[in-house]
Formats: structure tokens, C-alpha cells, sequence
């Protein structure tokens, strides 16, 4: 792999030829056994799939997912929640809380309040209905941070090889940072300014090998 | 239309502009010229100017238009007042709603609409400077727009028009040609697929000519199908 070399590019509709018997998988589709690709992007191959990474497009929530959102409504009985995706987010009073509530009495805005950033899971998403649980691990309330934006693609780019770029942000700039899936990264501590430099420079440059060594020298 | 005229678009095998029947127009294509758009794209055949932009998938209001099983697409075609010699009086016209609507259904078969239920997807097309051809210009326009904003596509969409002048067939024609031609016959396809996605036709055509003219539009439509895939990739290419 030489530096700054670029990734090869496909666009919807092109045909992937691998040379290998791979299964089609996230971003591509199948018709008349070829594979072809959904998205402006670059193939990978995982295991025995090979899928294509968006270089840019909206959050499409999956369950399982962990996302940041922000809270902006509060209802009867739960919390409408911005993940940055085409749909609104409900996170359940009884995904939310452990304790008995009785909801006639008690105002919700104890719990969370529009405005109030959360971490937290995606637990279903058929036919347009996101639903959130705070029940995951590492599910919390965000205080005290900046958030910034990214394209929701680019954030396996971001974590790198078993989190090997956010550690090293992390690590260098001395602060706390949270990636969510949909593309919203909170950072908190000491160098905020210089992680959100890094940040968006593996944005601009996603594509291009040998990103590393170049975060590492922007940090240094 | 319909009828000949007596200008003659066609001598010794050129036509007005010194093109052969089949040459398409000079073109240039840009993506990513609207920043707040999701997806956005410029798109000039010879004199012809469209630009795109799109916005969503999002979630659809009024609520009485969603699909709770798909997501829908809402088509805007536009031209500007000052975009041809006699001002276009601005606002909803019976052309621009048909255009609106033809667009519409040319993506509907590409977009993977039934991951999105519930939402809309906006496609603006603004005709700047209009010379024949807007119709084709603005589906190409549209594609790359698509494509530029990341939304799942089955296959890019490829416009081209095609014509007969005095028994000739020929490809993308000019604002003259399009006035005075016998027929027109705009195409959008599927360039991969081999797929129409919108067929329309102005005069009259035999059976064979209009065949015909289907093989030339398909045939040299991947000229702007290379054209399209070139300005997707450049934008990566530092």
C-alpha cells in the first residue's frame, strides 16, 4: 500500500468484480448472480461479503446501533429524540427509567429535558418507528462537551482498527470522546479544538490510505 | 411541430451548428455545487443549463402524503424567467407540471424507496438557460444530484434526445431543431440495465424510425453515461 494512494471508486449501478465468490452485502445488491453497487463509494470486503462504504448520505438507523441524539420533545409517556436520521427517534419512558413512575404525578423533564444530548440504543426500526433504550451498557446522559457532525459513513474510518484512530486522538489530546453511529461525535477535555481538527480532517480525506500517519503528524 | 418548416436544419449531412446528425452538444457536468443541499449537480448541454439539487430522504409532511411502506418522490421543474428570449412567466405552468411529473417517474424505478417509508425525497431542477433538450438535461442532472447525496440508486439515469429533421435521425436537439424538427423523442435509461425509465414522443414517427432512433439515443447515451461517471469520481480524485 503506498501513501495517499487513492481507493478505488465505484458508482451506483457499476458491477463489482472481485474475482472471488463473495456474497453481496451492506450498500450493494444482487441480479442475475453479479453484484453491483448501491452508492458513491468504495468497496470493501468483510469475511465472505464484499459491501460498498458511502462516501456521503443520510444515517439509516439499524438495531443494534449506538447512537447520540439530542432530545427535543418530551411526551405523555417518553422522549422524542434527534438521531440525525430521515425519522424522528422515540425513547420509551419504560426503556428510560427502572423505577416505577406514576405519570400522572411526576413531570418528565426530571429525566431528560429538550436540548439534553443522550448515548444511547437502537432497538427497533420497523416501517419508520425508531425506538431507543437506555438500558444498554454505556448508555447515559451527555454533559458538558461539544458535539460535531460527520458523515454517518465515515465512522468505521473514524474508530479505525479496533478504535486504533480514536484512541490515538484520544491519547493526544487528552480528551474523552464518544463516536455514535449516526454520525454525531461529543468530545469533552483538555484539547478540544485540536480533536476536532483531526476529526474532520479523517472526514475530508476518508478515502485515501495512509490517513493515519497523517492525523499523527496534524496531532504531534 | 409535426409539420416541416421551411429554415433547412439539415445540409450536405451537417446540421445548423455544424454538427453531424448524431454528435451530441459540447457538455459539462459538476456535482457539489449547492453546499446546503444533501446532493446537488450543474449540468450545461451546449447552451442548455440545468441545476439540480436534492434534499431528504426526510421525514414527509403533510402526513396524508406519506406511504407508510415506501418513501415517495417530489419532483420541482423550474425554468428561470430569463432563461429563454421571451421571459417564462414565473410559477406553476401546465409544461413545468408535466416535465415535474415525468421526472418523478423516471427515478421512481432506481431509488430504492422501500428502505425510507415515511419520507419524502425533494429533487429541485432550476432550467437556467433553455436551448432544446431541458427535459433530458434535467434527468441527467438529477441523477448526479442523487447520486451526489448518497442516496441507495439501482443504476444511474442517462437522458438523451433524439429526432428526425427531413427523413435523418438525429441526437440532442438544439432549440431550433426542437421547434422545427418532424418529431422528438426524449429518452431517459438506465445505462447498465438497458432499462427506459421515460419515454416521450412529439410528431410523428413510423414504428421503424422510432426504433431506431431508441438504438442511436441508447447507443450513443453512453457518452454521457462516461461523462457522469467521470465527474462523480473526480471530485475523489486529489
Amino acid at each position: 500500500m503506498e501513501d495517499e494512494k487513492i481507493r478505488q471508486i465505484v458508482v451506483p449501478g457499476e458491477e463489482i468484480k472481485t474475482g472471488k465468490d463473495l456474497k453481496s452485502g451492506h450498500g450493494t445488491y444482487e441480479e442475475n448472480n453479479k453484484i453491483y453497487s448501491k452508492f458513491l463509494g468504495i468497496p470493501q470486503e468483510f469475511g465472505s461479503f464484499i459491501s460498498v462504504i458511502p462516501l456521503s448520505g443520510p444515517y439509516l438507523p439499524k438495531v443494534g446501533d449506538k447512537v447520540i441524539g439530542i432530545v427535543t420533545d418530551v411526551e405523555k409517556a417518553g422522549w422524542i429524540v434527534d438521531i440525525k436520521c430521515p425519522w424522528q427517534a422515540f425513547l420509551p419512558l419504560s426503556e428510560a427509567v427502572d423505577e416505577f413512575i406514576d405519570i400522572k404525578k411526576v413531570n418528565l423533564n426530571r429525566y431528560f429535558e429538550p436540548d439534553d444530548i443522550i448515548y444511547s440504543e437502537v432497538i427497533d426500526t420497523r416501517r419508520g418507528d425508531v425506538h431507543l433504550t437506555m438500558r444498554s451498557q454505556m448508555s447515559r446522559k451527555l454533559k458538558e462537551g461539544v458535539i460535531v457532525e460527520i458523515t454517518p459513513s465515515k465512522v468505521p474510518r473514524l474508530i479505525g482498527k479496533d478504535g486504533s484512530m480514536i484512541n490515538m486522538i484520544k491519547d493526544k489530546t487528552k480528551t474523552t470522546i464518544r463516536v455514535g453511529q449516526n454520525g454525531i461525535v461529543w468530545i469533552s477535555g483538555e484539547d478540544i479544538d485540536k480533536a476536532i481538527k483531526a476529526i474532520k480532517l479523517i472526514e475530508e480525506k476518508s478515502h485515501i490510505y495512509g490517513l493515519t500517519n497523517e492525523i499523527e503528524k496534524l496531532l504531534s | 411541430m409535426g409539420k416541416k418548416s421551411d429554415i433547412v436544419l439539415i445540409e450536405n449531412g451537417k446540421r445548423l451548428d455544424g454538427r453531424k446528425p448524431l454528435e451530441i452538444r459540447d457538455t459539462e457536468m459538476k456535482v457539489g455545487v449547492i453546499p446546503n443541499a444533501n446532493g446537488s449537480s450543474y449540468v450545461r448541454f451546449g447552451k442548455t443549463i440545468a441545476i439540480a439539487a436534492v434534499y431528504g430522504p426526510k421525514l414527509l409532511y403533510p402526513k396524508h402524503l406519506q406511504e407508510s411502506d415506501r418513501g415517495i418522490i417530489q419532483c420541482r421543474y423550474n425554468m428561470a424567467p430569463f432563461s429563454v428570449d421571451e421571459r417564462v412567466r414565473p410559477g406553476t405552468s401546465r409544461r413545468g407540471t408535466e416535465i415535474s411529473k415525468v421526472i418523478k417517474l423516471a427515478f421512481e424505478p432506481v431509488l430504492f424507496l422501500e428502505n425510507y417509508p415515511k419520507t419524502g425525497i425533494d429533487i429541485y431542477v432550476e432550467i437556467i438557460q433553455a436551448d432544446g433538450s431541458t427535459r433530458v438535461t434535467s434527468v441527467n442532472a438529477a441523477s448526479l444530484a442523487l447520486a451526489n447525496a448518497g442516496i441507495p440508486m439501482r443504476d444511474l439515469v442517462v437522458g438523451l434526445s433524439g429526432g428526425k429533421i427531413s427523413d435523418t435521425i438525429i441526437l440532442d436537439l438544439d432549440g431550433k431543431e426542437d421547434n422545427n424538427s418532424e418529431a422528438d423523442v426524449p429518452v431517459a435509461f438506465m445505462p447498465n440495465k438497458k432499462e427506459i425509465t421515460l419515454l416521450q414522443m412529439d410528431g410523428q414517427l413510423t414504428n421503424e424510425e422510432l426504433k431506431d432512433i431508441i438504438k442511436n439515443v441508447m447507443k450513443n447515451g453512453e457518452i454521457v453515461y462516461k461523462k457522469q461517471i467521470e465527474t462523480l469520481k473526480k471530485r475523489y480524485d486529489e
